[in-house]
């Protein structure tokens, strides 16, 4: 219990740190306007005195980080100066459902997959199994996201559309609360790319892993012991092989969650995060920019709090720390 | 008729396929041990005792080994069962425990939830009246305050500590054999010689037969009823342990008990004896400790056979060395 409130209270700090290191980077840079930044190119010099005293830039800086927060976090009405009137905060809010739909929907998927195929390639190690799915896997791994995309695209909504895909439906987003079965159908294709792009290293990692274990001393006891293989591999080599997995699965959820899943997003015109980022990149659209930086640092420390925890629950040596 | 002995083992060898040659780590082993019996096997580093208890016990996973010859355990062949079957005897009939006790359990499991385990992999019990068991268990081998220990997680435990929950967990089924190679050997001295009392104390308690396989010849007059001496994969020397201790009658056994250090330096390797054994590949003809045998003569260019050069007919050894010579040339060593 102590374990899990000490690590939620370092990723609450982390976060803070993450908030003053981005707004020092984007309203502090010496020799720069924030405000002309904010407002975007070309503003009317209405709009910069505007700027200057909505973010209280005639103001000390921890005056300025608070105002900044506050636009952020509590009135929530920090606006977009390039497409004006456009408020930052529910653009986001409106993004995130679709990359968390995306990601999470696929993370299943590859997981599932990586760990089967991790845990099969180990059980027929020696035989033709184990490397027809390692060379799958590192076939998928390297395949380029947006190629694959395309392909994908281009048979289930053209070449063979007509035919075997006439029940795919056209690219886009449906929300969840809209219609369930919808949304799984628009995601079809787009969790599958994605699963197949990350769930062959996942297979790798988990092989080699589990490989590794199945040599220690332990793995000795349990045969001497009288346990059947397919006990000592599930229940005494996987726990410890998960360890890595997890970490992995940490850091590729968080990133991805984060704007990572951009070219799947922009391929199959999901509107999440990855394509909102990249939009306020293509305008220097700077609040947004800000933004979502900080959405993605926030699912990123989130993601490794949480694998630290998991870490915890599968390794008792662990939990001490 | 003499009863038949609980574990017969006949001409057991493990070859090892490799890059450069095969590899004979166990060369044509014979022994028997007898029910309530303790045999000690002693022998340097790489003279295969561990490569010839993991044969029987269906421990060798190198796809590259061949395990030939016969080792019957009350009556049954244990070479070459089919696994289901071994695992039936493996931790209920024949426990093993090994070396090093910091690995041979898993890390994240609680001691108490590892000897249910096997308790209940066995036997059908209840996972009550099996946790009661391993804490009875745990309690007999001597941890203090078993019943929280046995939540406890392995890495939570000291060396010693650990290893005699491996004993316990080995003893949890009531084995008519164990197997303990080198159970004191990664273990410092005050700790070597209570694991080595616990393990004696357990075996007259229960009657179990046990192999203990150590490098200490100090072990070996503690504890064992009698003893094989092994040298590159072969039996040297084989008898009762007052014969071998008292009366040893190969050079290599001299030397090893030349090399027991003083009491309290136990643990001590067998470094005494000049040289080192034949590399793996060594050819297979004449005596394997000619290079290193201050005695060497023509005729031990040709194997030497396990016979009895002395008076007593169970007390065998395999050296060219003439019956009546050996006291004093043994003499010469000392
Ligand atoms: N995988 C392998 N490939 C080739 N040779 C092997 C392999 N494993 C073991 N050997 C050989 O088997 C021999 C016997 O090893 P073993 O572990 O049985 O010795 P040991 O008597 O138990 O030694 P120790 O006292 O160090 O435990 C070694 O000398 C080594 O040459
Ligand atoms: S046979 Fe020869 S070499 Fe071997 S131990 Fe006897 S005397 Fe020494
Ligand atoms: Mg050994």
């Amino acid at each position: 219990m102590l374990f899990v409130a000490k690590r939620l209270g370092s990723a609450l700090l982390v976060m803070f740190a993450i908030s003053i290191v981005v707004f020092l980077i984007f309203f502090a840079t010496p020799g720069v306007d924030p405000a002309a930044r904010l407002a975007g190119r070309g503003a009317s010099p209405e709009v910069l005195s505007q700027v200057r005293h909505a973010f209280g830039f005639d103001q000390p800086l921890p005056v300025r980080y608070v105002l900044m927060m506050d636009h952020l976090f509590v009135t929530r009405d920090l606006t977009s100066y390039v497409n004006i009137g456009d408020k930052v905060v529910p653009q986001i809010m409106q993004a995130a459902p679709v990359t968390l739909s995306l990601v999470l929907g696929a993370a299943v998927i590859w997981i599932v997959l990586g760990l089967g195929g991790g845990i099969l390639a180990t059980r027929f190690r020696g035989s033709v199994v184990d490397p027809i799915i390692m060379v799958i896997g590192i076939a998928a791994v390297s395949l380029p996201a947006y190629w694959v995309g395309e392909v994908v695209n281009l048979i289930t909504q053209d070449r063979l559309h007509d035919s075997v895909f006439s029940w795919v439906p056209p690219l886009g987003y449906v929300p969840f609360a809209q219609n369930p079965g919808q949304w799984a159908l628009h995601l079809l294709f787009p969790w599958l790319t994605l699963a197949l792009l990350y769930g062959g290293i996942y297979a790798r990692v988990l092989r080699a892993e589990l490989v590794t274990a199945m040599g220690e001393d332990y793995v000795r006891t349990g045969r001497a012991k009288g346990l059947s293989e397919r006990r000592i591999l599930w229940r005494h080599a996987l726990r410890g092989s998960l360890s890595p997995v997890v970490s992995l699965f940490g850091l590729d959820l968080g990133s991805l969650i984060g704007g990572a899943a951009l070219l799947t997003e922009v391929v199959f015109g999901l509107p999440g995060i990855g394509k909102l980022t990249w939009d306020s990149l293509q305008n220097l659209d700077l609040p947004v920019i800000m933004a979502c930086v900080l959405y993605a640092a926030f699912f990123v420390v989130a993601a490794n709090a949480i694998v630290d925890l998991l870490y915890a629950v599968i390794d008792p040596r662990v939990r001490r720390a | 008729m003499p009863a038949a002995p609980l574990l017969e083992v006949d001409d057991l060898r493990v070859a090892f396929r490799t890059r450069d040659g095969v590899v004979n780590a166990v060369n044509g082993l014979s022994f028997t041990v007898g029910r309530g019996e303790v045999l000690g096997i002693v022998g340097e580093s790489g003279s295969g005792k561990s490569m010839a208890m993991y044969s029987m016990m269906g421990l060798l996973d190198n796809p590259n080994a061949t395990v030939t010859g016969s080792a019957r355990f009350e009556g049954t062949e244990l070479i070459g069962m089919p696994l289901p079957k071994l695992n039936r005897l493996r931790g209920s009939s024949i426990a093993m425990i090994f070396q090093d006790p910091m690995t041979a359990l898993t890390p994240v499991y609680t001691v108490g939830w590892q000897i249910v385990e096997q308790i209940r992999t066995h036997e059908k019990v209840s996972s009550q009246a099996a946790w009661k068991r391993a804490i009875a268990l745990l309690d007999e081998v001597g941890i203090p305050d078993a019943a929280r220990r046995a939540k406890s997680y392995p890495h939570e435990f000291s060396g010693g500590m650990r290893q005699r929950v491996m004993i316990a967990m080995s003893l949890a089924c009531h084995p008519s054999l164990l197997i303990a190679d080198e159970p004191t050997t990664a273990l410092d001295v005050t700790t070597q010689r209570q694991i080595l009392e616990l393990i004696r104390d357990l075996q007259a308690k229960y009657g179990s037969s046990v192999i203990m396989i150590t490098h200490d010849m100090g072990v070996i007059s503690e504890i064992a009823d009698r003893v094989i001496v092994m040298y590159a994969g072969r039996a040297v020397e084989l008898g009762g342990k007052s014969q071998v201790v008292r009366s040893p009658r190969h050079p290599y056994t001299w030397g090893l008990l030349g090399a027991i250090p003083r009491p309290g330096q136990r643990g001590q390797r067998l470094a005494t004896i000049p040289g080192l054994p034949p590399g793996p590949h060594d050819d297979q003809i004449g005596c394997p400790f000619r290079s290193r045998c201050r005695f060497a003569m023509d005729e031990c260019s040709e194997m030497p056979q396990l016979r009895a050069t002395g008076e007593a007919a169970d007390h065998l050894d395999a050296c060219w060395l003439s019956g009546d010579a050996r006291k004093s040339l043994r003499g010469e060593i000392a």
